[in-house]
């Protein structure tokens, strides 16, 4: 008896729909997010992600409205990410029936948000989202920064010292992407994910990259990570969730079946 | 038409837990409520809650809720979760040391840093995710399998003092009870609300639950 190890399909989701980019760019339509969010109930995903791409906020209101959709039917863990920048955001998307928001650039802009947060909503809720970018040069030793705005714009920051730190401040959980590989379908950034899940108590989910079902199931093992996130190889229905699991449980990895 | 009141002390999302009881029984009245008058009223009341111990239990003597708490105890159903679970009892380590309900005898303690899994493998905490839990025989675990996964997220749990009030138990990695059973009060540690078809089960057999 033990604790699974999780699978979190990632919806991306752009004025009400999901969408899904390569490297934040060459965006394909891959339909409606309440329906999607049903599919994966359905085929026992473990949580579900929602990430509001939309740039303008007076389209804000859209993802509320999917939220409290889904919630109303959907009896598993969802989490929204994406334009979180203050306490009546949070507020707004846990009334709406969010379990957890994933807070990324603001907490980058000002980490107090981050302390703030989990005080008025309790640490349970609060995902710090991090991108992270190598920028070590081939023979050196390993060294990602924080990046943001989609991984536009770099901060200068470490990515292991800024986890530790938004952990002491009070995230219940870091999600993790790697800027390099999102959306390339080349596998989890491995060796970041283990450096991070290693520094920090908190539950670690690795993102970014994800092309196979091997990859996953090395995010785990390899990665050291506790949940997967993938985007892409669910929405298309190459592979569904429960033979994502199946997969895991081949490796050895405890899931929820 | 049977009703159920859901405690709306000021602390978290009570969204979840009423849609979840309207959909695990759509012909049962649900209600958020935070006056005495309505509580009182209901047929049966669920406790709620996530966040911090400390900022519950103020929010409970504060308002009141915390008698009115007490005296649904003594008089109908009444099913706890999470922090609802942990209020319950003598006292929590959390935030110091906070005095609870003390419907259950016993505290409520943090999971020790640093445990490792049988792998060695260092166990994260919060205990967040899906684990098994094993029942002991209750009205409440009809119709679900022993050792289903149900949804956790938590970093203290519940050592009561009486071990047959024990209702189930889940490893992380040691034994701890994870639902408490006495009379008419029935607590657990993870999320029913989020726990899919077994939670929602659960939560079914609570509104057709005959003391």
């Amino acid at each position: 008896m033990s604790l699974a190890k999780r699978i979190i399909p990632c919806l991306d989701v752009d004025n009400g729909r999901v969408v899904k980019g390569v490297k934040f760019v060459d965006i394909r339509d891959a339909g409606d997010p309440v329906e999607i969010a049903r599919r994966y109930d359905r085929e026992g995903a473990d949580e579900i992600t929602f990430l509001d791409i939309t740039a303008t906020h007076d389209n804000r209101d859209t993802i509320v409205h999917v939220v409290e959709q889904v919630a109303s039917e959907v009896f598993i863990p969802l989490t929204v990410g994406g334009g979180i920048r203050t306490l009546d955001d949070i507020r707004r998307m846990l009334n709406a029936g969010a379990d957890k928001v994933g807070i990324n650039s603001a907490a980058v802009f000002r980490p107090e948000f981050v302390q703030e947060a989990a005080e008025r909503f309790g640490s349970q809720c609060i995902v710090v989202a991090i991108d992270a970018k190598k920028v070590s040069l081939p023979g050196e030793v390993s060294r990602w920064e924080i990046f943001t705005h989609g991984g536009r714009k770099g901060t200068g920051i470490d990515a292991i010292g800024w986890a530790e730190k938004m952990v002491a401040y009070g995230a219940g959980e870091i999600l993790l992407t790697s800027m390099d590989r999102d959306g390339t379908r080349e596998g989890f950034d491995l060796a970041l994910t283990r450096a991070i899940s290693d520094a920090v108590a908190v539950p670690v989910i690795a993102s970014g990259g994800v092309g196979c079902l091997d990859h996953l199931a090395d995010g785990v093992l390899d990665g050291k990570a506790d949940a997967v996130l993938a985007a892409s190889i669910f929405h298309f229905a190459e592979y569904t969730i429960q033979q994502a699991k199946e997969h895991l449980r081949m490796r050895g990895i405890e899931v929820r079946l | 038409m049977s009703s159920v009141a859901v405690i709306d002390y000021g602390m978290g999302n009570l969204h979840s837990i009423a849609k979840a009881l309207q959909h695990a029984d759509p012909s049962v009245d649900v209600q958020i409520s935070s006056t005495a008058a309505a509580i009182l009223q209901a047929d049966r009341v669920v406790f709620p809650g996530v966040g911090a111990m400390r900022d519950c239990m103020l929010a409970l003597n504060g308002s009141g809720l915390a008698e009115v708490i007490r005296q649904v105890a003594n008089t109908k159903p009444l099913l706890g979760i999470c922090l609802g679970m942990q209020a319950l009892l003598t006292d929590s380590a959390e935030n110091g040391h906070t005095d609870g309900l003390g419907v259950f005898s016993g505290h409520v303690v943090r999971f020790a840093e640093g445990l490792t899994d049988t792998d060695g493998v260092r166990l994260k905490i919060p205990h967040m995710g899906w684990n098994q839990v094993r029942q002991q025989p209750h009205a409440l675990w009809q119709g679900i399998a022993q050792d289903s996964r149900f949804y956790f997220v938590h970093s203290y749990y519940a050592q009561p003092d009486d071990g047959a009030i024990v209702a189930a138990t889940c490893d992380y990695p040691n034994a701890f009870a994870c639902a408490l059973a006495q009379d008419n009060v029935f607590a657990v540690q993870f999320h029913p609300e989020k726990s899919q078809t077994v939670g929602l089960q659960l939560l079914k057999n609570f509104l057709h639950w005959d003391v």
